[in-house]
């Protein structure tokens, strides 16, 4: 593809170029998507590989249900690819609870080695470009990357108890209920349709933002700062990267990062899945979705299919997090951001189905 | 990185230029119509306890019980969030208000068990407005003896 060979050579060879790490032999073989029931009353709907009738899942608290999303997906990858989960070196598990909870519990009943990960709502990206930089290297055949979020887990542990009537302003947004699991494979496990091409990890960027309501804000300039490294670090121009996703910045935060690309000198009109996984007519969620399954479920559902069909031949996605907990920002520090990127690239091969 | 203090009093002039409009006058409206609707239930109750022979001051109190009740009930049947998403101050001002911001707790920290959950937790959301209202009270009741005047009735 002219594409990969553009950024091969802007690579000079070397393996990574600035901050990006310039990715050859890593692959997406596929992908599961279990949503929650307001998600699967989204635009998304019917793309979904599960959609779960109510909250609980017949577990006793939200953050079991959240692990049990986890699992479902999972599993459900496995099944997908017909493999056990034995089939797996490894498992990079992330969600929004304290200490990581919902993966941790959701491996305890998966034989497989776990690494868990935290970058808020980014952490799915974060996972991806880790997972495929593992098999790129050799260390790993084959990984299963694993984020989840549960919107009335998330409520209670950053906001309120779920029951408690509150009026949201229009900044806010909503944690999304769900769980996405992707294998990341290296050629040597038979790579798949979709190609990691490159993997951008964030810095930590903070703007003094303080509104735990207006996370886009929070977010807007890592994302920003992430999606113009990648360019200048690959030498790309934005038309070149196809569509570009960023994670959960939502209606209030889009039109910030953009305005900050083009103080950069970067002009690029920003897709975003906090805006696509709701439909905001019929769905009250505010400035749109947030949460660590938000851009998972939205990767699963279209930007990896439209690659594997071919609508696009190339996307990137930047998943946006902010890394406050409701500890810090109560004793009054600012909100800070990060945004981790990967690129995306249709393989033309197929093996697998994502 | 921290950006510095020009770019964040920079950025804070973006983040203003693109704020959504609150819809002020919407929001005002609804928290007026749902405010007053409960209101409206607290009046009917009173007149029906005035005349079934309770006193004004014992039907005040009725009222007040059956509203809390009100608001707990619809708190458990997952309603009362909905109303005060709608109307806003309309929703939390009334004493169901309250009510809402005790048994929403109550409800959340339940899997924590009875000690630890419930009664450790049950007042992290009206626990200020206790706190601060017992602190009042002893401000105000302390400027009464201060001042000798006699205690209100």
């Amino acid at each position: 593809m002219a594409m990969t060979a553009a950024v091969v050579e802007s690579a000079e060879n070397r393996r990574r170029c600035g901050r990006t790490f310039v990715l050859r032999d890593a692959w997406i073989a596929g992908a599961a998507s279990v949503a929650g029931p307001t998600e699967g009353r989204g635009p998304l709907g019917g793309r979904f590989d599960r959609i779960e009738t109510g909250h609980l899942l017949g577990q006793a608290s939200w953050e079991m249900a959240e692990a049990e999303l986890a699992r479902r997906a999972f599993m459900r990858l496995c099944g997908k690819l017909a493999l056990e989960p034995g089939d797996f070196d490894l498992l990079l598990g992330g969600d929004l609870l304290n200490q990581t909870v919902a993966s941790s519990f959701a491996a305890r009943s998966l034989d497989v080695p776990l690494c868990g990960l935290y970058a808020a709502c980014a952490t799915f990206a974060e996972g991806l470009g880790l997972a495929a930089t593992l098999c790129d290297a050799g260390f790993c055949r084959r990984v299963a990357v694993a984020v989840s979020s549960h919107h009335d887990a998330a409520e209670r542990q950053y906001r309120f108890p779920t029951e408690l009537g509150i009026q949201r302003p229009p900044t806010a947004q909503w944690t999304a209920t769900g769980s996405v699991a992707v294998a990341v494979t290296s050629g040597a496990a038979g790579g798949g349709p979709v190609r990691l091409a490159a993997f951008t990890p964030g810095r930590v960027v903070d703007f003094a933002v303080q509104d735990p309501y207006h996370m886009g804000a929070a977010m807007a300039p890592a994302a920003a700062d992430t999606l113009a490294t990648l360019l200048e670090d690959l030498r790309q121009s934005p038309e070149t990267l196809g569509p570009v996703y960023t994670g959960d910045l939502a209606r209030a935060g889009v039109p910030l990062c953009e305005a900050l690309l083009a103080k950069r000198g970067v002009r690029l009109s920003l897709r975003d899945c906090g805006i696509e996984l709701y439909d905001p007519a019929r769905q009250d969620v505010h400035a749109g979705g947030s949460g660590a399954a938000c851009s998972a479920l939205v990767t699963a559902a279209r930007i990896l299919p439209d690659l594997v069909a071919g609508a696009v031949e190339r996307t990137c996605l930047c998943a946006t997090g902010a890394l406050h907990s409701p500890t810090t920002y109560q004793q009054g520090e600012s909100i800070p951001g990060i945004a981790h990127a990967v690129l995306l690239e249709r393989s033309g091969k197929g093996g697998g189905q994502a | 990185m921290r950006a510095s203090k020009d770019a964040q009093a920079a950025y804070r002039r973006l983040v203003q230029r693109h704020a959504p409009r609150v819809p002020l006058l919407r929001n005002t409206v609804l928290a007026f119509v749902v405010g007053g609707s409960l209101c409206a239930v607290g009046q009917i109750f009173m007149n029906v306890f005035e005349r079934h022979g309770l006193s004004p001051e014992r039907a005040g109190a009725m009222t007040a019980v059956v509203i809390v009740l009100l608001g707990a009930l619809l708190t458990g049947l997952g309603v009362y969030d909905e109303i005060v998403r709608l109307g806003g101050m309309g929703g939390s001002l009334p004493i169901s208000g309250f009510a809402n911001a005790m048994v929403a707790p109550a409800m959340e920290y339940r899997r924590e068990g009875w000690i630890l959950g419930v009664g450790a937790r049950i007042f992290s959301i009206a626990g200020p407005v206790i706190t601060y209202g017992l602190l009042a009270a002893m401000v105000i009741g302390a400027v009464y003896v201060a001042l000798g005047l006699p205690p209100p009735r």
